[in-house]
């Protein structure tokens, strides 16, 4: 099991993130995504895109808000 | 699926040829006038493609090499992409010519300021409203992502890895009932419309057929590799916010779950979707190739122009005062 912990600073071996410009958290390899409230989300997906705005209506995941506050 | 019904001379000539089990489909000219709107040719088009995907009931295999049939689509090939060049001109114009093909893919569709029916579906639209969006949507996500794997083989390396991790969760991530393709049926099943592969060929505007049509013309075509990324770009890059929106016009109806789900579905797939196909996908593509950029472009914009129209059409259908009352 590997897993991305938001504000953590190292990731598990495998896990690997990528920052969009003025964009999300691409995360690929993580089992389960954990946010700031320290609730675990499911990874069901290859890679993810993790808010980093946070201003998603659905955190962790990006749902494209952040194109509409720039 | 059964053959469609004819809608002109051009689509009556492609759908008798194969009904009357013809050897070979004989020549035909073309008209004059545009393709791009144009049912009888679109659906011409639309029926010659579907024999490389998965054919009508009881028209023999083969028919997808008919020598005839391809000197037809070609034709009418050539004609499509010379019109969406020329409309695309003016969107391309304002791109700077050079710097991060990423960052250009996302500026041209940002600078897209057409009128989108997902603000009206969100508020506004009827029950049958929303019911004539998902028919008309029909003939495209029926086969969702499919004319993007035509593509697969002629790329290589990290666009061809990301373009395949991208397909896969189209696809479902290994789960048939996740298949994108299928949460649409699941969604046309869910509002009361028929979920048949093909079901509303016979309802669906020429702009919901040319929409369709150009991803399969540019999956097809090898030499337009590069419009095909760039059109799954700009169609990835314009989806999840209006996505969000249209599955809030399906709960505000009352729809079953499953309807909404398929568009909730896209509000994240698409988020990550279009970062995998503007930089991973296209990213890698321009970078091994730099003559591919001004393809990858003119897919993108041609993308924005055929959502535009037929965005437009159903705006004006849906407000002009004729539509049934919900």
């Amino acid at each position: 099991m590997s897993q991305f912990s938001l504000g953590a600073t190292k990731n598990d071996a495998g896990v690997v993130v990528r920052a969009c410009p003025d964009g999300p958290l691409l995360v690929r390899g993580a089992d389960t995504v954990m946010d700031e409230d320290g609730s675990e989300h499911a990874v069901t997906r290859p890679v993810v895109a993790v808010c980093a705005c946070g201003k998603s209506s659905r955190k962790p995941w990006c749902d494209s808000t952040h194109k509409s506050i720039r | 699926m059964q053959l469609p019904l004819e809608r002109g001379p051009i689509s009556r000539h492609v759908i008798a040829t194969l009904a009357n089990g013809e050897e070979q489909a004989s020549p035909l000219a073309l008209g004059t006038g545009a393709v791009v709107d144009d049912a009888d040719t679109q659906l011409a088009l639309w029926t010659i493609y579907e024999l490389h995907y998965r054919g009508f009931d009881g028209i023999p295999a083969d028919r997808e090499w008919d020598l005839g049939l391809l000197t037809l689509r070609r034709d009418i090939e050539a004609r499509f992409e010379r019109e969406l060049r020329d409309g695309t001109r003016d969107r391309l114009v304002v791109v700077p010519s050079d710097g991060d093909i990423g960052r250009q893919l996302m500026d041209l569709v940002a600078a897209d300021d057409s009128p989108s029916p997902a603000a009206f579906l969100q508020r506004r639209a009827s029950r049958e409203q929303l019911l004539d969006y998902l028919r008309e949507r029909s003939v495209q996500q029926l086969k969702e992502s499919d004319a993007q794997s035509f593509v697969l083989p002629r790329l290589d390396g990290p666009a061809k890895a990301a373009l395949a991790e991208l397909q896969y969760d189209e696809y479902g991530g290994g789960r048939p009932e996740r298949l994108h393709a299928t949460l649409y049926a699941d969604a046309l099943d869910a509002a009361g419309l028929d979920r048949t592969y093909g079901a509303y060929i016979d309802d669906v505007s020429a702009l919901s057929l040319a929409c369709a049509n150009a991803m399969t013309m540019f999956g097809l075509n090898r030499r337009l590799r590069g419009a095909a990324m760039g059109h799954l770009a700009a169609f990835e890059a314009s989806s999840s916010v209006p996505s969000r929106k249209i599955a809030a016009g399906m709960e505000r109806v009352g729809f079953p779950d499953a309807v909404a789900a398929y568009f909730h579905e896209h509000v994240e797939a698409d988020a990550v979707h279009e970062h995998l196909a503007s930089s991973d996908i296209c990213g890698a593509m321009v970078a091994d190739d730099p003559s591919l950029r001004d393809d990858v472009l003119f897919g993108a914009a041609s993308c924005l122009l055929l959502d535009a129209l037929s965005g437009g059409e159903l705006l004006e259908r849906w407000t002009s005062g004729l539509e049934q009352a919900s």
